[in-house]
């Protein structure tokens, strides 16, 4: 009979300790906020553009995070993003629809500046103030702020804004992904002479 | 040649043949000058030189053509002298096959040196002068990466550098250029190695080198000999890639540098063999590093051997110069067969990092075999220096999962291409690895990119949100400001004018209370007499009780009066005080006000004279004439006084009082139109500051009400004393009218607020319903003075009076349509709408039933009726019953809410019709009726003339019930049977005179209630006289222009009439 008494006794006494333990945890490490969808956002590519029908990449991350929005609506994105929030979320990738837009080369806007009238109102558009420039005086895009979102493109009275890809240059140039090779049989190979020589 | 130090070994590796014997039979020649030179504007890691020079400029060997950018740089030099023909786009040694900008030199063939000079001992200069110095001289590592070497030199600020590593292995096949450097200029290379020991101070040297090189190794020995370095040459077993820096490092002291860390972080600093001369010849010499040995070998290349090359050679002309036969060139690879890039240009220039090229021939370099399936032998993993998983990273670069292969630390590969070199299926593995390791880049390229427009446009949005913030509170301010200013303006005006008006308030507060009080005794007494004459009359009843209450309140004015006289002459000088007034503008005002007076009067004189009135009248005209004359000369004359300058002298004082207080109140009621309809404008806007507005506009509206009150009082009193009494009220009556302006104002805004759902409207109904609470005073005030004065003439205008029912019919229809308009729209304001249309609508009625009892007077004392008026009243109100019943059903076919509503008030507006049905009927009853009823209707209508409506309205329907059956009677006289209809006609008496007797009780009730309170019986006077306020609106204000803004009210009659009409058609747009 004692050691039943003991066995709950001891029992109660560890849940109440780690009850408490528990307890005073949830206090004190208390997450504000809902930190999945800080975790999608980080993730959209955060150009703003509004393609997949919300105000901004952070918007589309609460919906994603809180309504089930479809993860695929992301054209800026594209299928990395797409696999990167199905990865996170352990969801299905889906293939990017189609209906907001395409995967597209990155581009970034060029104002051409002879024709630029100065009429500010790209810059009230640029969601990450990438285009300097005052009233009635010319504009430009600073390259390197500029996230292709194509919202400067409206705006603009006098259609003076390209979007244009960005150029590869030494710097940027990448290593094209190797083709796929051939599935030959052995006896399909032919004798290599000298095997010294690969680059 | 034994090693001193232990010799460790690193994973994997592999043995390719070497084919380095090719190119080390002949010594270094150095290639001839071209006669072009190209030189890159990027040879190394970091950013891009910037060019110095222009095309055009001519150069000189050694010149520097362009400079660092940036800490990772490198200065960049002209290798022969010459002229810069280009600064353009040229093709580069790069796996890309890309082209970059570069600083193409015609050479000139001179070779003609810039003056340079070496230093004569380094050890005595600084040393970040020396690494400067160094940094100068454009030298960056020869090896591979060709990272700026002062950099490297740098290391020694910030970490302990334990050894100092000379990469001399050269691992790779073909390439010898670092052997045959190190068999000719050994002693350069030592001489290099002194400089870099005297910069980094290692505790130890290490030069590693493969055994596959015993001449270098005895050179480097016999050098070393010569040299006061204390350095150990470590001899390493020939093995690929044992030249890589981490590879070599493990080699030559077992240490391992931590993945994603460099070699200084272990205290280690590697230098290639290479690199060492160009510091030695920087520094002794003072040359830039414009040459470099190159390897020149492959199968189709003539002469195999090492040149020393020109920075910027092009690949063509050193291949010309080793006569390599371009036919058999199958590919050309620059750099090593391992690690080396083909390129398929000839143009393309030899670099800071070239240091070999390989013309290879088909056999030498046979085309990729197509890539097989990977069979998981592992070989790979076997050969990897790195110790990684070849295999799994494949798999991961395959299928895209770059993070897996990140995870597998796919950044340490070396891409040394053992893993390629061994794969039985021939599969490209390095090109997997660079793919994913560009594409991780790109990723991470990207979401810093991304990380970094998030804070931009987190930093926008807060920025609009603050800048939003700001705008509020600046506008906020603004009101304030301007709020301030206004009660500054106020408080001036404040001080300026009440200062007499506060002197006098202050001195006799009693005085005008006293005057008050008088004042009403007085009215009462005025109306208890009058009643008293109206019973004495038509012979009444009750005269005594009247009597009694006359007297009764002839004592009690009497008192009042005293007080007030006794009060008044003891601070005579209040009012005398407060007269003097330069005004010449008010004095005008008042000189003009007088004539307009005189000849009003007059007018009227000569109405009465051609009436015929009886000559009290007239007399009383005359009279009043002759006093309105004397006072407006008196006015003329001290507007002259005064225009002469003479304004000392005081005027009239009370006449000067009133035209004050007018002026004050003109002042004070502009003040409230300015507070009010800027109040409007911040409820509109939902400005937060309108509810203190709203307080100040009712302040503001309280002083005018004070003020109007004592004009009253004031005007009260001179009708009493000297003023006659018609023509006050004339202007009571326009006081009366501007305050319906004000209510109409009020109401307007606060439909308009309801609309719009504004918190305010509650406020503004409140308002609202004070003002009407004024304007009701006003107007009792009104009616008792014309009560006053209409206890002479017995006849009643009962035109004004219809007009006055048209206007408030006018208003009740305004109200309605707005009602609807508000139910629709669902506003919640809607049901207090209702009820004030239901006011409104009693109003009406009460008018109505006004206007039907002066008729019956009218036709009792005259006998004579109009009844074609009554009749367009019928007809009118059909037609609006008629109206109100098509939109009513138009809104209950449409579902609205207001429907209900509406069938109310048709019923109701049929109720009115009825009701002026009947008493149309009543009333061309009259002219056939008997005497006896007529006798009895008279009473009725003496009697009903004190409300008490219900009552009333039952005695009336009961006459009309009466009337009705007296007249079938007389009409059925001749011939039939009567009795039934006469026996009917009793029947109808006795109910009328039930109903009558009821009345008469309640009436005498109120009397008696009247006469105890003071409470006057003015009720219909009220309703009366509101409604002909509003008629009368337009005309008073218009007359009254002439002496104020005739332009404001001019507008504000067009405002009325647009309102008007389009609630008009509105209303129409809604029956149809």
């Amino acid at each position: 009979m004692d050691a039943v008494l003991i066995a709950i006794l001891v029992l109660l006494g560890l849940g109440l300790v780690f009850g408490i333990l528990l307890g005073y945890s949830s206090i004190r490490f208390k997450v504000e906020g809902n930190p999945l969808v800080d975790q999608v956002d980080s993730l959209l590519p955060q150009t703003q553009c509004g393609q997949c029908g919300h105000p901004g990449c952070r918007p589309y991350a609460e919906a994603i995070v809180n309504t089930d929005e479809a993860i695929n609506k992301c054209p800026p994105g594209g299928t990395t993003t797409i696999e990167a929030l199905a990865d996170l979320l352990d969801v299905e990738a889906l293939p990017l629809d189609t209906e907001h837009g395409e995967e597209q080369v990155k581009t970034i806007a060029f104002i051409r500046e002879d024709e630029c009238i100065g009429c500010t109102k790209c810059i009230q558009a640029c969601p990450v103030d990438a285009i300097l420039g005052a009233a009635k005086q010319m504009h430009t895009v600073i390259e390197s702020e500029c996230t292709g979102c194509d919202l400067c493109v409206e705006p603009c009275p006098v259609d003076c804004i390209d979007m244009n890809p960005i150029e590869t240059t030494l710097n940027t140039w990448q290593w094209p992904a190797p083709k796929a090779g051939v599935e030959l049989i052995a006896t399909d190979r032919k004798p290599a002479p000298a095997l010294e020589g690969e680059a | 040649m034994k090693n001193t130090v232990k010799v460790h070994s690193f994973h994997g590796g592999i043995h390719p043949p070497e084919n380095k014997k090719q190119s080390t039979g002949a010594a270094i020649s150095a290639a001839p000058v071209p006669s072009r030179i190209v030189l890159p504007l990027q040879q190394h890691i970091g950013l891009p030189a910037d060019p110095l020079v222009k095309v055009g400029d001519r150069v000189l060997k050694g010149q520097q053509v362009a400079e660092a950018i940036g800490r990772i740089s490198a200065n960049i030099h002209a290798s022969t002298s010459g002229t810069v023909t280009a600064i353009e786009s040229h093709p580069v040694p790069h796996m890309s096959g890309m082209t970059a900008d570069c600083i193409i030199i015609e050479a000139d063939g001179k070779d003609e040196w810039i003056e340079h000079s070496g230093l004569d001992d380094y050890t005595s200069l600084p040393k970040p002068e020396l690494i400067e110095f160094i940094r100068q001289q454009g030298v960056a590592g020869m090896g591979g990466a060709g990272f700026p070497t002062d950099v490297k030199l740098h290391l020694g600020d910030d970490h302990i550098v334990n050894t100092l590593i000379i990469n001399a292995a050269e691992c790779e096949p073909y390439i010898t250029a670092d052997d045959m450097l190190m068999r000719e200029r050994a002693d350069q290379i030592m001489g290099g190695i002194e400089i870099i020991a005297h910069l980094l101070k290692p505790l130890h040297i290490m030069v590693g080198i493969e055994d596959n090189k015993p001449q270098a190794i005895r050179a480097l020995h016999e050098a070393l000999d010569d040299s006061p370095l204390n350095l150990d040459i470590v001899i390493t077993p020939t093995k690929y890639p044992s030249g890589g820096e981490k590879q070599l490092i493990k080699l030559l002291t077992g240490v391992e540098v931590p993945s994603g860390r460099i070699p200084a972080d272990v205290g280690i600093v590697c230098q290639n063999v290479g690199t060492t001369t160009a510091i030695f010849k920087a520094v002794t010499y003072g040359e830039p590093l414009i040459s470099r040995i190159v390897t020149v070998t492959g199968q189709a290349a003539g002469h195999r051997q090492n040149y020393e090359v020109r920075i910027g050679t092009r690949f063509a002309d050193l291949l010309d110069h080793a006569q390599a036969s371009r036919e058999h060139i199958h590919r050309l690879v620059v750099g090593g067969p391992m690690m080396g890039i083909t390129v398929t240009d000839e143009q393309i220039p030899v670099i800071k990092t070239t240091n070999c090229l390989i013309a290879g021939s088909v056999e030498e370099m046979p085309p990729q075999p197509p890539a097989q399936a990977c069979i998981r032998c592992g070989m790979c993993e076997q050969v990897c220096p790195v110790e990684l998983l070849p295999q799994q990273l494949h798999w991961f670069a395959k299928g895209r999962e770059f993070d897996k292969a990140r995870h597998h630390n796919l950044f340490d590969c070396i891409e040394c291409g053992a893993c390629s070199y061994v794969c039985p299926s021939n599969i490209p593995l390095v090109q997997y690895y660079r793919f994913a390791k560009a594409e991780i880049r790109k990723e991470d390229d990207e979401q810093r990119k991304a990380d970094h427009a998030r804070i931009r446009f987190e930093a926008r949005q807060e920025r609009l949100e603050r800048e939003k913030i700001e705008k509020e509170e600046r506008r906020k301010q603004r009101a304030i400001d301007a709020a301030k200013a206004q009660a500054a303006k106020k408080d001036a005006a404040l001080t300026k004018k009440p200062a007499a008006a506060a002197a006098a308030s202050t001195a006799a507060p009693d005085l005008k209370q006293l005057k008050q009080n008088a004042a009403i005794a007085r009215t009462k007494l005025g109306k208890a007499e009058k009643a008293l004459t109206n019973a004495q009359s038509k012979g009444q009843d009750g005269i005594e009780a009247l009597q009694a209450t006359v007297q009764q309140l002839q004592v009690k004015f009497d008192t009042a009066q005293k007080a007030y006289e006794k009060a008044q002459s003891a601070p005579a000088p209040v009012s005398t005080s407060t007269a003097p007034v330069t005004d010449l503008k008010q004095l005008k005002q008042n000189a003009a006000i007088a004539r307009t007076k005189l000849k009003k009067a007059e007018k009227q004189l000569e109405k009465s004279e051609a009436n015929g009135d009886d000559a009290d009248t007239i007399a009383t005209l005359q009279k009043q004439i002759s006093e309105l004359q004397a006072k407006n000369i008196a006015a003329e004359k001290a507007f002259k006084d005064a225009e002469a300058g003479d304004a000392k002298q005081p005027s009239a004082p009370i006449q000067i009082d009133t035209s004050e207080l007018e002026a004050d109140i003109a002042a004070m009621q502009a003040k409230v139109d300015k507070g009010e309809a800027a109040w409007k404008k911040a409820a509109e806007a939902g400005s937060p500051a309108a509810d203190k507005m709203a307080a100040g506009v009712e302040k503001l509206k309280d002083k005018l009400k004070a003020l109007q009150d004592e004009l009253a009082q004031i005007r009260v009193q001179s009708s009493n004393t000297a003023a006659p009494a018609p023509v006050d009220t004339s202007d009571l009556e326009a006081d009366i009218a501007a305050m319906q302006a004000k209510v109409d104002k009020g109401e307007a805004a606060w439909k308009k607020a309801v609309e719009s759902g504004s918190p305010a409207a509650d406020k503004m109904a409140a308002g609202v319903e004070k003002l009407k609470d004024k304007l009701k005073g006003l107007q009792d005030e009104l009616a008792q003075i014309q009560s006053n004065n209409a206890s002479a003439p017995a006849q009643v205008d009962t035109s004004e009076l219809e007009a006055d029912i048209a206007a408030m019919q006018a208003k009740v229809d305004k109200g309605e349509a707005a009602w609807k308009k508000a139910a629709e729209a669902g506003s919640p304001a809607a049901d207090k709408m209702a009820a004030g249309v239901e006011k409104l609508k009693d109003k009406l009625k009460g008018l109505q039933d006004e206007l039907a009892q002066i008729q019956s007077n009218n036709a009792s004392a005259s006998a004579q009726v109009d009844t074609s008026e009554l009749e367009a009243d019928i007809a009118a109100m059909q037609a609006k019953v008629d109206k109100g019943e098509a939109a009513w059903k138009k809104a209950a076919e449409s579902g609205s809410p207001a429907a209900d509503k509406m069938a109310a008030g048709v019923n109701k507006l049929k109720d009115k019709l009825k009701a002026l049905q009947d008493e149309l009927v009543q009333t061309k009853g009259n002219d056939t009726a008997t005497a006896e009823t007529a006798i009895v209707e008279t009473e009725i209508a003496e009697i009903a003339k004190p409300d008490i409506k219900e009552l009333k309205q039952q005695v009336s329907i009961m006459r009309t019930k009466l009337k009705k059956a007296e007249k079938q009677l007389s009409e059925a006289d001749d011939s039939e049977d009567t009795s039934e209809l006469a026996a009917e006609i009793e029947q109808l008496k006795q109910r009328h005179d039930e109903a009558k007797a009821t009345l008469d009780k309640a009436e005498a009730e109120k009397i008696a209630a009247a006469a105890q309170e003071g409470i006057d019986l003015k009720q219909l006077k009220i309703d009366a006289a509101l409604a002909r306020a509003a008629v009368t609106k337009v005309e008073r204000a218009l007359s009254k222009a002439e002496q104020d803004s005739k332009d404001s009210l001019e507008a504000e009659l067009i405002s009325a009439k647009a309102q008007a009409e389009q609630l008009n058609s509105t209303l129409e747009r809604f029956s149809e």
